[in-house]
C-alpha cells in the first residue's frame, strides 16, 4: 500500500467513515474546500466529495460548534467536530464537560453522544502560550469521555475509525509536529481498538509509559540506551482515558520500574495518576519509586530558546532512567 | 384575534392545567416537607409552555432548562415517570440520575434539560442540524429565559442557526428576571426579540399570557421551520410569580410588580377564553379534577418506588457493563 503521513491517515479514515455511514459529518472552522480544507488540511477534499452539508465550515464559534455536534449526536448522527487548536477548548468546555460527557449518565442511558472532537496542539512550533498546551488531563479527569492520541500514522488511521464508531464522546488529540510522520498504510478498514495500549518497544529493565509525540522521544532514548546495555520497554497508551491499566501494570510487573512521560506540564498531569495507580497495584514488584517527566510548570513560552528549555528533553528522560537504575 | 379551533383550545387548556397542577402539587409537597429537592417554580409561565408544546408533534425535539417542568409536562412525559425522577427514584425517566434539573425523555422528544443557562441553544441547533441532514422533517424547540439571552452561547447559536437556516425555534420566556436580577438591570436592549434582526432572523414578540398570541406565533414558527424557511426567535412576555427556586427569598421583587403579575395571570385569562368558546365551567373543572387524580396517583407511586442502588454509579458513564 505504500506509506502515508499521519495527516493523510486521518483524512482517509474520515473519508472511509463518511462513505460507510451517511450519519458521519464534519463541522468546524475552515474545514470545507472553499476555506482550503482546514488549516492543517485534514478534511481536504471531503466537502467536494460529500457536499457542504456533511463538511460544514462554521463561524468561529466553538460553543456553537461543539453544542451542534452534541445535539446532532443525540439525534443519532456521528459528528466529527474540529476545534482548530486545543487551547480553544477553553471557549466550549461547558458543552464538553457539562453536556457531552454527562448526558448518557444524567439521562439514565436513554441518550448518548457519539461525537469526536478533533483538536491539535503541540510544543515546539513557536505558537506561544495560547496555541500550544497539552490539556489531556483536563478531559481525563471527567467521567464520560474517551481521550485518545496517536503517535504514528497507522494508529491515527485505526484510532480515528474506532473513535468515530465509539458510542460516547471522544477527544481526539493531534500533534502539529506529528502530521508529517509516515507509516506503512494499514489500508482501508483498519481499526485500532479504543482503550488498548501498544508495546512500542519491548524491554526488561524499566517501563517508559507515554503517548503521542513523546513516544518518538521514548523510542529514540530506548535505542540509545540499548547500546549501554539498558533495556527500556516503551508503552504507547494510545488511549489516555480510560487507559489500558492491564497493559501498564503487566509491563511494570515485568520490569519493576516505571517512568511516565508527557509533553503536558508535570504537576497534576496524567503521569501522576499513572504513578499513583502503579504504586497502589504493583508495590510488591517495584524496585524503586515511579518517576515522572513532563513539561515545565509555566505557560508555554514563545522564544525558541525558552520553548526548547520548557519541553521535556531526551537528556531528562535518560537522566531519570539512569537514576532509577542506579546508574547515574 | 386569531381563531384557534375548540379541540386545540381544549388541548392547550389541558396542557396548561397539567403544568399548573403539577407546579402546585410540587410546592405543596415541598411546603409539607414530604419532599426536599431543588424545584424551579413555573407559576405564571404555564401557558407559554403549554401553547408552545401544543404546536409540536410527539417526534419533534425539545431542549429546556431547569425551569422546564412546563415543557416536560406539556410535551407529555408520563406523570409517574416524571415524579419518580424528581424524587430520585430508580423508576424515574433517568433512573434518579438526572433529577429535577436534568429530565430527559426522548420517547416524547425531551432530549436535554440543562442546568446551565444558555447551553441548550447550541444543542438545539445540533438536533435541528441532524434533521436537516437526514430530512426527517422534525422541528426543534429550545426554551430559555431572558437571562440566557446575555450569554455567549445565545449569540453563537443564533448566528449559526440563521446561517444554516436550521429548523429550530428559539422560545425565550421573558419572565422578567434572570435569577434575582430584573430584566432592565441585566439587559441593555429593550427586548430580546428585537435582537433577531441583528442575525438576519425573524423575531416575534408576543404576550405570553394570551393564548391567541402565543399559540399562533408558535405554530407559524414551527410551520416555517418545517418548511425549510429557517429559525424564529419568539419572545413570550410572562411573569415568574415566585422566587428563582422554591424557598428562595424574593423580597427583591417589588410589590407593585407582583400586583401587576397577578392582574396578568394567564390562568384566569385562559379560563375566560374557554368560557367564551362555550366550554362549561363544569367541563373545565372536570379536566382539572382528572389531572389532579392522575398527579396524586403518580406521586403516590413515586413516593413508594425504590431508590437507585449504588451500582448505578458505574452504569451509563460510558457504554458497556462496568468493569
Amino acid at each position: 500500500m505504500g506509506e502515508i503521513t499521519l495527516a493523510q491517515a486521518l483524512n482517509r479514515a474520515i473519508d472511509e467513515a463518511m462513505a460507510d455511514d451517511p450519519g458521519v459529518f464534519c463541522l468546524g472552522e475552515d474545514v470545507a474546500a472553499k476555506q482550503g480544507g482546514g488549516v492543517f488540511k485534514i478534511t481536504s477534499g471531503l466537502s467536494e466529495k460529500y457536499g457542504e452539508h456533511r463538511v460544514r465550515a462554521t463561524p468561529i464559534s466553538e460553543t456553537a460548534i461543539v453544542g451542534a455536534a452534541v445535539g446532532a449526536a443525540l439525534a443519532g448522527q456521528r459528528p466529527i467536530a474540529e476545534i482548530m487548536l486545543m487551547n480553544f477548548v477553553g471557549v466550549c468546555m461547558d458543552q464538553i464537560v457539562n453536556h457531552a460527557a454527562k448526558l448518557r449518565f444524567m439521562s439514565g442511558g436513554q441518550t448518548n453522544v457519539p461525537l469526536v472532537i478533533r483538536t491539535t496542539t503541540g510544543v515546539g512550533v513557536g505558537f506561544g502560550g495560547q496555541h500550544s498546551d497539552m490539556l489531556e488531563a483536563w478531559f481525563a479527569h471527567v467521567a464520560g469521555l474517551h481521550v485518545v492520541t496517536p503517535s504514528n500514522a497507522a494508529d491515527a488511521r485505526g484510532l480515528m475509525r474506532s473513535a468515530i464508531e465509539c458510542n460516547d464522546p471522544v477527544i481526539f488529540i493531534e500533534n502539529i509536529l506529528c502530521y508529517g510522520l509516515k507509516s506503512e498504510d494499514p489500508g482501508p478498514g483498519y481499526r485500532v481498538p479504543m482503550g488498548k495500549a501498544a508495546v512500542a518497544r519491548e524491554g526488561s529493565d524499566i517501563s517508559l509509559i507515554t503517548y503521542g509525540r513523546t513516544v518518538l522521544d521514548a523510542l529514540a532514548v530506548a535505542g540509545e540506551l540499548a547500546s549501554e546495555g539498558i533495556s527500556v520497554e516503551v508503552i504507547d497508551l494510545r488511549t489516555i482515558a480510560p487507559y489500558d491499566e492491564a497493559a501498564v501494570l503487566a509491563s511494570v510487573r515485568k520490569t519493576g520500574l516505571a517512568l511516565t512521560l508527557h509533553e503536558a506540564v508535570r504537576p497534576f498531569g496524567t503521569g501522576a495518576e499513572l504513578a499513583a495507580t502503579i504504586q497502589e497495584k504493583c508495590w510488591d514488584y517495584l524496585k524503586g519509586p515511579v518517576r515522572r517527566v513532563g513539561g515545565t510548570f509555566s505557560p508555554v513560552p514563545f522564544a525558541t530558546v525558552l520553548e526548547q528549555a520548557w519541553i521535556p528533553t531526551k537528556a531528562q528522560i535518560i537522566e531519570q532512567i539512569k537514576a532509577a537504575l542506579g546508574r547515574s | 384575534m386569531s381563531t384557534i379551533d375548540r379541540a386545540r383550545l381544549l388541548d392547550i387548556y389541558t396542557r396548561t392545567m397539567k403544568v399548573n397542577r403539577t407546579d402546585e402539587k410540587f410546592r405543596s409537597l415541598l411546603m409539607q416537607g414530604k419532599v426536599a429537592v431543588m424545584y424551579y417554580c413555573v407559576r405564571g409561565q404555564e401557558l407559554v409552555s403549554a401553547a408552545a408544546m401544543a404546536a409540536l408533534t410527539d417526534d419533534d425535539y425539545v431542549v429546556c432548562t431547569y425551569r422546564g417542568q412546563g415543557e416536560q409536562t406539556a410535551k407529555g412525559i408520563p406523570a409517574e415517570l416524571w415524579w419518580a425522577e424528581c424524587l430520585g427514584k430508580v423508576t424515574g425517566t433517568c433512573k434518579g440520575k438526572g433529577g429535577t434539573m436534568h429530565i430527559t425523555y426522548p420517547a416524547k422528544g425531551i432530549m436535554v434539560t440543562t442546568g446551565v443557562v444558555g447551553s441548550g441553544l447550541p444543542i438545539a441547533n445540533g438536533l435541528a442540524m441532524a434533521s436537516q441532514n437526514n430530512g426527517d422533517g422534525k422541528v426543534t424547540v429550545v426554551s430559555f429565559g431572558d437571562g440566557a439571552a446575555n450569554i455567549g452561547a445565545f449569540h453563537e447559536a443564533m448566528n449559526m442557526a440563521q446561517l444554516y437556516k436550521l429548523p429550530v425555534v428559539f422560545l425565550c420566556q421573558n419572565n422578567r428576571y434572570g435569577e434575582h436580577t430584573a430584566f432592565a438591570d441585566h439587559t441593555s436592549s429593550e427586548s430580546i426579540s428585537a435582537r433577531a434582526s441583528g442575525y438576519g432572523m425573524r423575531g416575534v414578540l408576543v404576550d405570553g399570557n394570551d393564548v391567541h398570541q402565543v399559540y399562533p406565533a408558535m405554530q407559524e414558527a414551527v410551520d416555517r421551520a418545517r418548511a425549510g424557511e429557517g429559525p424564529t426567535l419568539i419572545e413570550a412576555m410572562c411573569y415568574r410569580m415566585m422566587g428563582h427556586f422554591f424557598g428562595a427569598d424574593f423580597s427583591y421583587m417589588p410589590p407593585e410588580h407582583l400586583a401587576e403579575m397577578q392582574r396578568e395571570d394567564p390562568l384566569p385569562k385562559l379560563r375566560k377564553v374557554m368560557l367564551e368558546h362555550q366550554f362549561s365551567a363544569e367541563e373545565l373543572d372536570a379536566v382539572v379534577a382528572g389531572i389532579d387524580a392522575e398527579i396524586d396517583d403518580a406521586v403516590t407511586m413515586a413516593l413508594a418506588a425504590d431508590l437507585p442502588g449504588a451500582e448505578e454509579l458505574a452504569i451509563d458513564v460510558l457504554e458497556g457493563a462496568p468493569a
